[in-house]
């Protein structure tokens, strides 16, 4: 429901009134509440995207900035050169290095999701199927690492994962290993360093999908003679689904860009395509080779996703 | 079904121990006396008092709460107006088009968003001369982008739970839209309106991608600075540090949650 004002009420259509009064029923304090945030995302995070496109079609260059421009006023000739250079993006298809990062992110990133929304799951469905007073208290403790630093978040497993850290430790001073194990530096770092700053953004939206279910389904099932794992497979699960979808989003795509991790728990050989953008950027200084790796994941990557969770929420609303 | 709830216990409880067990162990370290991250020298604050002697740490800290500070004011504002947009006005193009933008932000990239920012910056530098090199300013743009996204969904989801015959009543009486904002649905939704402004001055005190991308020369945030000493490994004082940020932020959880069990227990005693 909107809220109406006045002037919307009492114009008679038709009449030369009405002329006049178009400009009055411009409610300028609605337009401004409307126009303003829709003119910042516009500014600082649409045309943004425009930018960075028209420079991956330029070629880098030792300048400030450093790549070329793209228009090429000729005041001799009276010639406007356009020069576009596909030379990034069918380098990007050629090279096999960036084909196996953007492979690498998407394998990365789906496994880590998997394990998340597996850890996540039970404490989700325990939240939602305890006490009140007792909920309150575990929403609190997966919310409170939600509110803790991220960078923090990941930096705690490099103590813990190092080779005289405190698993290694553990696992050594109980007999189960004798040698310590090799874990920071590796993939596993980085798929245990994503499945432990991501599990909030899983643990939530299940919470919320659980926690609307009607519990006396199962109870029928029950009496119909269901097992349990079977009324949990036919009935919760399929009941969560929209809860899965929204935790799985959450993580696979910040994981796919995801950066800090594999640089602080991934070894030099742990390829991920935001790493690669990032060290394009900082230490090659290439910007419009930096540029079409953006624009590929975000063709490849994140767009398709965002359509489809747009579409399913407006099947939601509908 | 006994055997399943055991099931469901265990594993749950093995998910809050993954959850905790490294905050622990840093927690703890942070009070080791010796150099060495991980052998136990016994209790101390030394590394307390190092950190608060590392001027580098205190400047990159104060500057990041400044720009925390200012970027949650303003995502606050614009995050509101956005929600406020997307719950209470009618169907309209422009509606729909905010409704497909201002979660965008949410779920970008943070690499995408840091270099596109960026190249608009200079893009913009070189046409218009503003904003003429990067610094505090163009960090709190790019902070107020994705906070107030955030912003506008909790503020978007407490107006639609909350019930609308207050605001129809003081509509009913004749309140002008400015005043009826300020004097009834604002009171109303501030609950909604401090979460966003705590997340934001958290995310923003958090970001360390999107701020080495737009960050000039001499800007250095608290995550940039923490990011480029344990790059190198493990440091006792980033441990501390990380101590008291856990402290803060317990804290807080702490408080709300006592907070929201007096105002439960207030309506229950209404009834």
């Amino acid at each position: 429901m909107s809220i109406q004002t006045g002037s919307a009420w009492v114009d008679g259509s038709g009449s030369r009134l009405a002329k006049y009064n178009f400009f009055k029923r411009i409610n300028w304090g609605r337009a401004s509440v409307f126009s303003v945030p829709t003119l910042w995302l516009a500014i600082f995070f649409f045309i943004p995207f425009l930018v960075v496109f028209k420079i991956s079609l330029s070629e880098s260059a030792i300048a400030v900035p450093p790549y070329t421009a793209l228009l090429d006023w000729n005041a001799e000739d009276a010639y406007i050169n356009l020069k576009l250079n596909l030379g990034n993006y069918l380098f990007l298809f050629e090279d096999s290095f960036y084909i196996d990062a953007y492979l690498s992110s998407i394998k990365i990133a789906a496994v880590s999701t998997f394990f998340t929304l597996l850890i996540a799951f039970p404490i989700a469905y325990l939240m939602a199927r305890s006490k009140p007073s007792m909920r309150a208290l575990l929403l609190a403790l997966v919310i409170l690492p939600f509110w803790t630093s991220f960078l923090l978040r990941v930096y705690a497993w490099m103590g813990f994962l190092k080779k005289n850290g405190l698993v290694n430790e553990f696992l050594m001073g109980t007999g189960i290993i004798d040698q310590p194990l090799i874990m920071l530096q590796t993939d596993f770092a980085v798929y245990i360093g994503i499945v432990y700053t991501y599990l909030p953004f899983m643990v939530l939206p299940l919470y919320s999908a659980l926690e609307k279910m009607d519990m006396t389904l199962l109870e029928a099932a029950e009496d119909l003679g269901a097992r349990p794992t079977t009324s949990f497979f036919l009935i919760t699960v399929p009941l969560a689904v929209p809860g899965i979808i929204a935790g799985c989003v959450l993580v696979f795509i910040p994981a796919v860009g995801e950066f800090v991790i594999p640089s602080l728990l991934g070894g030099s050989d742990t390829l991920m395509i935001g790493r690669v953008l990032w060290d394009e950027f900082f230490l090659n200084r290439d910007w419009p080779m930096a540029s079409a790796v953006a624009i590929v994941m975000l063709i490849v990557l994140v767009l398709p996703i965002m359509l489809i969770r747009n579409s399913q929420g407006k099947e939601e609303t509908a | 079904m006994k055997r399943r709830s055991l099931f469901l216990n265990t594993t749950a409880t093995m998910g809050f121990i993954f959850l905790y067990a490294p905050m622990i162990a840093l927690v703890v370290y942070s009070f080791n006396k010796s150099k060495l991250v991980t052998v136990w020298g016994g209790w101390s604050l030394k590394w307390y008092g190092e950190l608060f002697r590392n001027d580098q740490i205190i400047d990159a800290a104060l500057l990041s709460f400044k720009i925390a500070f200012i970027s949650a004011s303003v995502a606050v504002v614009l995050g509101t107006m956005a929600g406020f947009v997307l719950s209470r006005f009618g169907r309209s193009r422009g509606k729909m088009i905010l409704s497909g933008w201002i979660s965008a932000p949410l779920v970008m990239p943070e690499v995408i968003t840091g270099l596109s920012l960026l190249l608009l910056f200079v893009a913009m530098e070189s046409a218009f001369g503003w904003p003429a090199g990067r610094g505090t300013s163009t960090i709190i743009i790019a902070h107020v982008t994705f906070c107030m996204a955030y912003v506008a969904v909790i503020v978007q989801s407490r107006l639609s739970q909350m019930d609308e015959t207050l605001e129809e009543a003081a509509m009913d009486l004749g309140a002008k839209p400015s005043s009826l904002f300020f004097l009834v649905t604002l009171p109303l939704i501030m609950p909604a309106v401090i979460s966003g402004w705590l997340l934001s001055f958290t995310l923003s005190l958090d970001d360390l991608v999107i701020a080495s991308f737009v960050s000039g020369p001499g800007n250095s945030t608290l995550p940039m600075v923490i990011f480029s000493k344990v790059r190198l490994g493990v440091s006792p004082e980033v441990n501390a540090l990380a101590t008291l940020m856990i402290a803060v932020v317990a804290i807080g959880v702490v408080a709300a949650m006592w907070q929201m069990r007096r105002q439960t227990k207030l309506l229950a005693d209404q009834e």
